[in-house]
């Protein structure tokens, strides 16, 4: 075991992981988290808290995880460069893990113009492998980004983000490939609706071997409306909806939409859960946490195992 | 006036490691005025070369390099020359290494670092190509600059937001990384991509804020 994590501490037992993710309120209410931290417990093993989704102002993703920590749930700190240069990246990073946060999925952020504070100057000073790359030395060779050496190194356990339904295709592994070099330990995809593409995207993952070298978690996410999965096709950045998902949803009467958005989320879990590699599933249910607990339970992914700390 | 300097000389034969034969190419404009890649400093760079063991086909300075349809109609003199060569060394600001690499099929490496604008802009119109970030990394990018010309000055390969080879921020903008891969395809040269780009040094860019001018 490189760290603490109960994260990883699954995987490398093999069992198939579940972590899932909660949003920070735009305010500076505790309550809200520890209200979404029940929800999960005992049904995650981790927990992901968003740093600026969309670039919108919201509770720090470290603070938001600490408070989740004290509920009983393991938390993954989501740490974007958007916002924060080398400098800060590292404060935060020996931050966290002084806070005793194991885990942290490393991103370059969405861009500051889709959120309410569009006029803000981007840092952009790393990207999220050049992110992953400085993590992994801190903390296996104790050195800064600069080479110089720290006393105590911050046991993360390092995630990053893959999106196989970005373009260009053909490059999507190599960058995979690139994040897996750089050190990344766990991979949480983008949501799963195109199960086709990601199975090809997969079988070019083995074809490298890189499913030996890398937890792969797929992403996937009720949907909650007819509008919702057409807005995800058309206006959200690197989503894949293919018409049968609209039309599943589109099928049902307007009350049972929900259901029928759920009932899509377990069975696109069963399914890729029968793709060789993939190690677990990241249920994104942002603003909508509390069917979390009845996903899980659906896709037969209870108990779970308990957390050590 | 974009102000540029030449590369070190180590740095410069790093990116001709295996080409055993170069193209060279400057500019009459401003990076004549700036001695870093005239005349003079072509010819001189074309005795240092071979010096080093590499065949010059040709050179060419241009008067304007960064005028893509002058430096089209005199690249058509030298087709042969440049043919014969495994690759191009340009020796100007990265608006010029970027218009010769939009008009020629080959591998072009940057000779010089941009440092600063000088408070004039260049003359592309439809988007500036070049941020003034002091270390060129065209070389590593098939000559097109994520620097300039991707949102988020991505170094590694396009991020999740890329699809139908526009960018995520506005549907308007091409997607700098597909412009990448697919040249890097063309050229046979994509592998050049699975290498792990180092953080870039930012100390010797005018947009990290420094104020203060490295030439007078």
């Amino acid at each position: 075991m490189k760290t603490r994590s109960n994260l990883e501490r699954v995987l490398e037992s093999k069992i198939f992981a579940v972590t899932s993710e909660l949003g920070p309120p735009q305010n500076a209410d505790p309550e809200v988290i520890r209200k979404k931290a029940r929800i999960l417990k005992g049904h995650v093993d981790a927990f992901n808290v968003t740093d600026g989704q969309t670039a919108v102002v919201r509770m720090a993703s470290w603070a938001a995880c600490l408070i989740g920590k004290e509920e009983g749930l393991e938390p993954i700190v989501q740490m974007t460069c958007r916002d924060r240069n080398r400098i800060a990246l590292q404060m935060d990073i020996l931050g966290i893990a002084a806070l005793g946060i194991n885990n942290m999925l490393c991103l370059t952020g969405d861009h500051q113009k889709f959120g309410n504070h569009p006029a803000a100057k981007g840092v952009y000073d790393l990207d999220s492998i050049q992110l992953v790359q400085m993590v992994k030395d801190m903390r296996d060779s104790r050195k800064f980004q600069c080479g110089e050496e720290m006393a105590i190194e911050p046991r993360i356990y390092i995630g990053a983000a893959e999106n196989p339904f970005a373009d260009p295709f053909e490059f999507r592994v190599a960058r995979l490939a690139k994040k897996v070099a750089a050190g990344a330990d766990f991979i949480q995809t983008q949501i799963v609706y195109n199960v086709d593409k990601f199975a090809e995207w997969m079988k070019r993952v083995r074809d490298r071997g890189l499913h030996e070298k890398v937890k792969i978690l797929a992403g996937v996410a009720p949907i909650k409306s007819v509008g919702a999965a057409r807005y995800m096709k058309t206006r959200v950045p690197g989503m894949d909806v293919p018409d049968s998902v609209v039309a599943r949803l589109q099928g049902v009467p307007k009350e049972r939409v929900p259901k029928e958005g759920i009932r899509l989320c377990v069975d696109i879990i069963n399914q890729v859960r029968e793709i060789e590699g993939v190690a677990g599933v990241h249920i994104m249910a942002i603003e909508w946490e509390e069917v979390v607990p009845e996903i899980v339970e659906a896709a037969k992914l209870l108990p779970r195992p308990r957390l050590v700390t | 006036m974009l102000i540029s300097e030449q590369k070190p000389l180590e740095e410069i034969l790093g990116y001709l490691d295996g080409d055993k034969s170069v193209f060279i190419i400057g500019c009459r404009g401003c990076a004549e005025g700036w001695g870093s890649g005239g005349e003079r400093q072509v010819a001189e760079m074309a005795n240092t070369l071979r010096g080093k063991g590499k065949t010059i086909t040709g050179s060419l300075v241009v008067d304007m390099l960064c005028d893509g349809a002058l430096t089209r109609l005199k690249l058509r003199a030298y087709k042969k020359e440049i043919a014969a060569a495994d690759s191009i060394l340009v020796l100007t600001d990265g608006v010029g290494v970027q218009t010769v690499a939009e008009l020629v099929n080959k591998v072009v490496h940057p000779g010089c670092n941009t440092l600063s604008s000088g408070g004039a802009h260049a003359e592309w119109k439809e988007a500036e190509r070049c941020l003034e970030c002091g270390d060129c990394m065209l070389e590593f990018t098939g000559g097109l600059c994520p620097i300039a010309r991707c949102s988020k000055h991505l170094l590694n390969g396009p991020c999740g937001g890329s699809q139908g080879s526009k960018c995520e921020v506005d549907p308007n903008i091409p997607c700098v990384w597909q412009q990448i891969f697919d040249r890097l395809t063309k050229l046979g040269q994509v592998n050049k991509l699975e290498k792990l780009v180092a953080p870039k040094n930012w100390s010797v860019s005018l947009i990290s804020g420094t104020p203060v001018k490295r030439h007078s």
